[in-house]
């Protein structure tokens, strides 16, 4: 069985959507607190996209899956979460390289997702402890890793993963946030989720659920 | 022929505005200038891809000037450079000028026939007027 191909990856983005179209209103509470209140309606209507682009054009592999969540989430975004989500992918279908050895595919994945991270930095200029989606990123990716090289299965990885994004992402809530429409409110960000970790983090979640049961 | 200028902003109307506002210092002066503003909706946003066709679209050869409100402006711009040919891209300069004195000073410049860089420089020391005037 193919691990990562391009079903499996657009199983991933369904539930990603899923997950959002089902938090947005609590993804749109968290930003309404220290951001502009449009966080959770504006990266469901990304996803939607997303899903339904990738409806209208079935990727043949799994980087061009990637691909195309990207380009979407950068046109129908709007808010800055187009282009960090959207470099996120850009950068991940740049870095996806499965191969034809499945035993390998959890270690491109993990790959991917670094680099797709990665990428999110390069944007955002921010780095961990900024009350950003890098507070979930950051530990998942870490996470993902660690549990890949001490040889666990893909399933236990994604799941060590999104424990660690979760937990990220409660951690943000004492932080003062330094990026972004949050950024000035100083001190008064601080007792906040942020929001962005909190998307993260259902990304995440999403994977370990989608990817269930492939490795 | 001159620089291509680009405004990229939340706002269609505030984008439309300023270069309004910056094509009535010009009267009868040619100027390749593109608007990339607001969400798919028409909405508040900005969307890289649309930055990506207006840098396209303004770019003949002698560089680009862009020039962007805030926030998610300047996101989406530095992820359009990633959207544009490699050749285009090393034509494009985001200005970290503000929106409205960067924009009339760039206006001005390449209306003129002055090259990318220069376009640039008086994009921003768009504020120094200003704060010459009131001492800021």
């Amino acid at each position: 069985m193919t691990v990562v191909d391009a079903a499996a990856l657009t199983a991933w983005v369904r539930e990603f959507a899923r997950l959002v179209h089902e938090q947005r209103d609590t993804l749109t509470q968290l930003d309404s607190a220290i951001g502009d209140a449009d966080h959770g309606a504006n990266l469901d209507r990304g996803m939607t996209a997303a899903v339904a682009a990738l409806e209208a054009t079935p990727p043949d592999d799994p980087a061009a899956a990637l691909k195309t969540v990207a380009t979407t989430l950068i046109k129908t975004v709007g808010g800055a979460s187009g282009p960090l989500y959207g470099t996120f992918f850009l950068r991940a279908a740049g870095a996806l390289d499965v191969g034809t050895d499945p035993t390998h595919h959890g270690r491109a994945l993990a790959a991917a997702l670094r680099a797709g991270y990665d990428g999110v930095i390069a944007r955002g200029k921010a780095e961990r402890g900024d009350k950003t989606m890098l507070d979930a990123l950051g530990p998942a990716c870490d996470a993902f890793d660690e549990a890949l090289a001490a040889g666990k299965a893909l399933d236990e990885a994604l799941g060590a993963a999104a424990e660690a994004a979760a937990q990220g992402r409660d951690a943000t809530e004492p932080l003062i946030a330094r990026k972004g429409r949050a950024s000035y409110l100083g001190e008064r960000s601080a007792g906040h989720l942020d929001p962005g970790a909190a998307s993260a983090a259902l990304l995440v979640e999403a994977a370990a659920t989608a990817l269930a049961g492939r490795g | 022929m001159p620089v291509g200028l680009v405004v990229v902003s939340h706002s269609r109307a505030l984008a439309d505005a300023a270069v309004e506002l910056a094509r009535g210092m010009l009267p009868g002066r040619e100027l390749a200038v593109g608007v990339a503003a607001g969400d798919v909706d028409g909405g508040l946003g900005t969307d890289a891809t649309a930055i990506a066709d207006a840098i396209a679209a303004v770019d003949s050869g002698d560089g680009v000037v862009v020039l962007m409100d805030l926030g998610s402006a300047v996101l989406s711009a530095e992820t359009a450079l990633e959207l544009v040919d490699d050749d285009v891209r090393e034509r494009v300069v985001l200005s970290p000028a503000p929106l409205v004195e960067g924009l009339v000073g760039a206006a001005v410049t390449a209306a003129a026939g002055a090259d990318r860089d220069r376009v640039a420089a008086e994009a921003l020391r768009g504020l120094a007027p200003k704060q010459a005037h009131l001492g800021g």
